[in-house]
């Protein structure tokens, strides 16, 4: 019987948040490319939470949009509530987070992909690899068709082997009741790749009817809202916003709990698989925080036409009836209707040492992977590993070189370098606290930070690459302007210090001294600034103020990178052989070995290798001329 | 870190032999950094990267307006230098505690204490040395650290690391909860914790003043073996110590912070250093005064690489002698029967009735008065040290001075912590150097940083929807 058989320069293999954005990245390069996913309909669905951002989630949005992914511009088209978190705080930590119309969301991203140019949708169980020589050479699908590729891209999600739990029902699904993978993993494995097994839940989806908003806290989104994409004109988004709300677990509530904890798959035994710490199931809460006598619950709208709402904060794999009575014991919520049940999936991922900084698999060339699938959680997260996957496929075939984001450079290089060199035993999640440098890896100045690279990869128009080569140039001079004009301690001075709350200059001072203050900004010293170009926008003088301000903090994590970047830029070649380095010990050895880091840098964040390892490391690679 | 490319500063002389020492910068800040303690007597105003290479000039360290010593500074410019990097070597000669002060000056300005080898180091990995020195040089890399690992966590008092610990825990604490509020932002609330933190920093930083004034302060262990000459009072120990200090004629200053009853040398026998500690005289006591010094003796023995018990052969073996011979027991010991210029009432048969054979420690006979048996003491102790019975210690002094580096930056940061939480900054400002200040004491602990904060966060805060 003949089979079909088609060729393409890319496969990918899902079409979640990561294949979406890997797949977008290759066709946008011109590059042939199928996207095969278990269901057309659940493309870029959004299976947990309502929302995309958040806490260092924002930062990775707008890094993806700055880099030319999709994400921030889908977000934009379809958010129902939007806010910027930390707002008080410093600019670092300012973080976007939006209410997403979940179906709207994937309805768009669908839209966006079926009129990519290159890019196939193909509805199909990927079964198996095909590869030759430790290359990669196409996948085969559950009906037997093969797909020939130059590269392939496993964005699997949570399907892989998945099966959905709670109490003693299991059922062998992906999200959703969504069939799930069950081949894949076999092939990995007999190609010698080592699997994980990883676990995460969701809470239950209840009847908006049902609810008793009187007894909850309305949550309101910003009055102003700022977009996700550096592209989206803020007007054009101004829209009617739907509210969240926010109530609180009981003592009542975690006695239910306790009494049923026998009944919980997790504390029987039936989940296998490891959860995160960072997204504890209610059950979780109770037991690890039993002190706290009550937990925050969020209660968000799935979309704006639908009734559906989500429980932020209680997910669960408690049976159904336990699930019943501990929400109902939540003020809000006594007579709340399930329409979806929590549930806790369990999922085949890889251990991610296994992958290079740039997403290829060290053992099969052209093999990249991205998403939850490489160990991580979220749909920012895996979003970002998507793109980055997909933009270093495209170059692997196009010659060109491969992109390696740095810790210094962007959130999506902490994430990276820390599934590709820690140890990691729970899904992956991004902290602002990963970041060493955050005070430069700001969401505000994702653009100046990521577009030029955007551009040289081909997914940022020249005009918009241009835009930010220029807006970089305005912040420098304006800066520069702004130090060179000096004011004098007179009394139209004083008055406008004092008008301000801010003290009186006791001595001459610059425009740029006095931005420094928290009462002074750039907009303010207008009067003062009789030469001041009236049109620069919104945008450069967010940057010209941030930068003044924080200048000493700012000039101080510059130094660090300096001394970091030392160290990733002296390269450890691939052909390298540790265990002819006399002066490692074993363990360093079998360490270096396994994970085979691509820089001195890189090594040394390798827990288990010390710095004498390092200092051994680097006389080798002097003493024989290399790295 | 060892393989940074911080600048780098060491005392690279022995200081005991002369009163001149040579402190040696090298790296690529090392001309600015000592630029802002140097003033020459001519061509004031000239920065020092404008002086040509290899040229000496002349001026004063100074520090606050005030002279700290008068100095030669020879100035090489990279790559004509041992270790190819911008060199400034700082020759001063005002003896140990001034060379120390500047030491800390040009550390305080920016450079970093070097390791052990680490100059040998660079000039190996920038090109210097003949590629067929490589092996060596990894070998000394792997000892120095095995050494300084063992050192820096033995020489840490005990109730130090203690304290250093502690003072992390409640570090990383404050770190975890801020962290916490800035990731979860709807959960945690931080409206008006910078004060409640100041107040915890403030006492974190009394307690880390306390920590820098304990540490060993100003205390210079030149390279060498520790020795410590212990006895009951008046068998000699004072005369075997100016016979070894005259014979050699190698006075070195007499270190402050030494005890009046503990007198610390450095005396040089066939090549091999040795910084004596000559004690009190060990016997029980109720006097007060002279209980400490007994307690300092018993203390500084217990830390010695190297004992010298003097027993007196015109006396009968008494009890102070056996309470002595019961505490150098499992220490390295060498047993002297001094004065066998008078008549002899205790010989080699009688004390070795009080040591075990295993323990085969060497008798010599000598006479510290008429300069007998000095020859047989050289012979034993250099026959030891050949034999790697007793080591000989360049590390001390680097970590000490290492030790308090990291506290003293640890406390510096903590103090911009202060200075952001002043200037009302937010409160994302404060871990930033929290989190330096974390690390710093992490240093000393010898602790890699790896994810304590995340772990941190999730076991003390409950994250996340």
């Amino acid at each position: 019987m003949a089979n079909v058989n088609e060729e393409y320069d890319v496969v990918v293999v899902g079409a979640g948040h990561a294949g979406c954005e890997a797949s977008l990245a290759c066709a946008r390069n011109g590059l042939s490319t199928i996207m095969f996913t278990v269901s057309v309909d659940s493309i870029a669905m959004m299976p947990c939470n309502p929302n995309i951002g958040g806490s260092s989630k924002g930062h990775l949005v707008r890094e993806i949009d700055a880099l030319g992914g999709e994400m921030g511009k889908n977000i934009d088209k379809t958010f129902i509530q939007s806010k910027m978190l930390n707002s008080s705080k410093g600019p670092a930590v300012h973080s976007l987070r939006a209410q997403a119309d979940k179906q709207e969301y994937t309805r768009q991203m669908r839209r966006t992909l079926e009129n990519t140019d290159n890019l196939t949708i193909r509805q199909a169980e990927v079964c198996e690899l095909i590869v030759e020589d430790d290359i990669i050479k196409g996948v085969k699908t559950y009906s037997g068709a093969t797909y020939m590729a130059k590269t392939v891209i496993l964005c699997t999600g949570t399907y892989l082997k998945a099966r959905c739990i709670y109490g003693d029902v299991s059922n062998a699904t992906g999200p959703n009741g969504l069939q799930a993978a069950n081949h894949l993993t076999d092939s990995l494995k007999s190609l010698g790749i080592e699997m994980f097994r990883f676990k995460t839940g969701t809470p239950a989806r209840v009847d908006k009817r049902s609810i008793d908003f009187s007894k909850m806290e309305e949550q309101f989104g910003d009055e102003k809202i700022v977009p996700f994409s550096f592209t989206t004109d803020p007007e054009s988004i101004d829209r009617e916003q739907v509210s969240c709300w926010l109530t609180y677990t009981n003592e009542n509530t975690h006695k239910i709990i306790r009494d049923n904890l026998d009944r919980s798959p997790l504390y029987s035994g039936k989940i296998e698989g490891t959860g995160p710490r960072y997204c504890p199931s209610i059950e979780d809460k109770v037991v690890r925080f039993a002190d706290k006598n009550r937990h925050q619950v969020f209660v968000e709208p799935e979309g704006e036409y639908t009734n559906e709402m989500y429980l932020g904060g209680m997910s669960s794999s408690l049976p159904e009836d336990v699930q019943y009575d501990m929400y109902r014991t939540v003020p809000g919520l006594e007579n709340v209707k399930i329409v979806r049940n929590a549930y806790a999936i369990e999922y085949d991922c890889i251990n991610p040492i296994q992958l290079k900084p740039t997403l290829e698999f060290k053992k099969i060339s052209g093999l990249f992977s991205g998403g939850q699938f490489n160990g991580s959680s979220g749909y920012e997260e895996a979003a970002c590993q998507g793109l980055m996957a997909g933009i270093n496929a495209s170059m692997k075939i196009l010659g060109k070189e491969q992109i390696v984001l740095d810790r210094s450079q962007a959130y999506i290089g902490v994430l990276i370098d820390d599934l590709v060199t820690k140890e990691n035993h729970e899904p992956y999640r991004m902290m602002t606290s990963r970041a060493e440098y955050r005070l430069l890896l700001r969401q505000d100045n994702a653009d100046l930070r990521l577009t030029p690279i955007g551009y040289k990869v081909g997914l940022i128009s020249k005009e918009r690459y241009e835009y930010v080569k220029h807006k970089e140039e305005v912040i420098k001079s304006e800066i520069e302007r702004l130090q060179n004009i000096k004011v004098g301690a007179n009394a139209k001075m004083s008055e406008f210090l004092e008008r301000h709350g801010s003290t009186p200059l006791k001595t001459g001072s610059s425009l740029a001294e006095l931005i420094k203050r928290p009462e002074i900004t750039y907009e303010i010293l207008k009067e003062f600034d009789e030469e001041r170009d009236e049109n620069i926008s919104q945008d450069i003088i967010e940057q010209i103020n941030i930068n003044l301000k924080y200048e000493g903090y700012i000039t101080r994590q510059l130094r660090q990178v300096e001394q970091y970047k030392k160290m990733e830029n002296r390269k450890i070649p691939d052909k390298i052989d540790y265990s002819k380095i006399s002066g490692l010990r074993n363990e360093s050895k079998q360490k270096l070995d396994m994970y085979r880091p691509i820089s001195i840098g890189q090594a040394s964040r390798i827990s288990g290798v010390s710095p004498a390892d390092i200092s051994v490391l680097l006389v080798y690679l002097s003493s024989n001329k290399i790295g | 870190m060892l393989y940074s490319s911080e600048t780098i500063a060491a005392i690279s002389t022995a200081m005991n032999n002369s009163g001149i020492g040579i402190i040696r910068v090298s790296g690529d800040k090392a001309f600015k950094i000592v630029d802002k303690i140097f003033v020459p007597y001519k061509n004031k105003g000239i920065k020092i990267e404008e002086y040509k290479s290899h040229t000496i000039h002349y001026g004063n360290i100074v520090y606050k307006g005030k002279i700290i010593d008068e100095v030669l500074l020879m100035v090489m410019k990279a790559p004509a230098t041992y270790t190819r990097e911008d060199v400034v070597e700082i020759n001063c000669h005002g003896g140990n505690i001034v060379m120390q002060k500047i030491f800390e000056l040009v550390l305080s300005n920016g450079a970093r204490c070097a390791e052990s080898g680490e100059f040998t180091k660079r000039a190996f990995l920038n090109g210097r040395i003949d590629l067929s020195q490589a092996e060596a040089v990894i070998d000394l890399i792997n000892a120095k650290n095995n050494m300084a690992a063992d050192i820096s966590v033995g020489q840490l008092k005990g109730n130090m690391s203690e304290k250093i610990r502690k003072i992390r825990e409640k570090l990383i604490y404050h770190i975890a909860y801020i962290e916490s509020a800035l990731d979860d932002p709807e959960h945690y609330d931080l409206s008006g914790y910078g004060e409640e933190l100041k107040i915890v920093v403030e006492e974190l930083i009394n307690e880390l003043d306390e920590v820098i004034d304990t540490a060993d302060n100003g205390r210079i262990m030149t390279e060498g073996i520790k020795t410590v000459i212990i006895g009951k009072p008046n068998v000699g120990k004072s005369s075997l110590m100016n016979t070894l200090l005259g014979e050699e004629r190698a006075i070195v200053t007499d270190i402050e912070g030494t005890t009046r009853d503990s007198l610390e040398e450095s005396v040089r026998l066939n090549d091999i250093n040795l910084n004596i500690i000559d004690t009190a005289g060990i016997r029980e006591t109720d006097d007060v005064v002279e209980k400490i010094g007994v307690d300092r003796a018993k203390k500084h023995a217990s830390e010695a690489d190297l004992i010298i018990f003097i027993i007196d052969s015109s006396r009968e073996i008494d009890e102070e002698d056996i309470r002595i011979f019961n505490f150098i027991k499992d220490k390295k010991a060498l047993i002297l029967l001094n004065k066998i210029d008078l008549d002899c009432v205790t010989d080699e048969n009688d004390i070795r009735k009080f040591i075990d054979d295993s323990e085969d420690n060497e008798i010599i006979k000598i006479s510290a008065k008429y300069k007998d048996g000095i020859a047989s003491l050289t012979e034993a102790v250099k026959n030891m040290f050949f034999k790697g019975e007793i080591t000989y210690n360049d590390q001390i002094i680097i970590t000490n001075e290492r030790h308090k580096q990291a506290v003293i930056n640890s406390r510096d940061s903590l103090e911009c912590v202060i200075e952001s939480i002043e200037n009302g900054m937010p409160e994302d400002f404060f871990t930033i150097d929290m989190m330096n200040a974390y690390e710093y004491l992490g240093e000393i602990l010898g602790e890699q940083l790896g994810e304590d904060l995340i772990n941190e966060i999730f076991s003390k805060f409950c994250m996340g929807k």
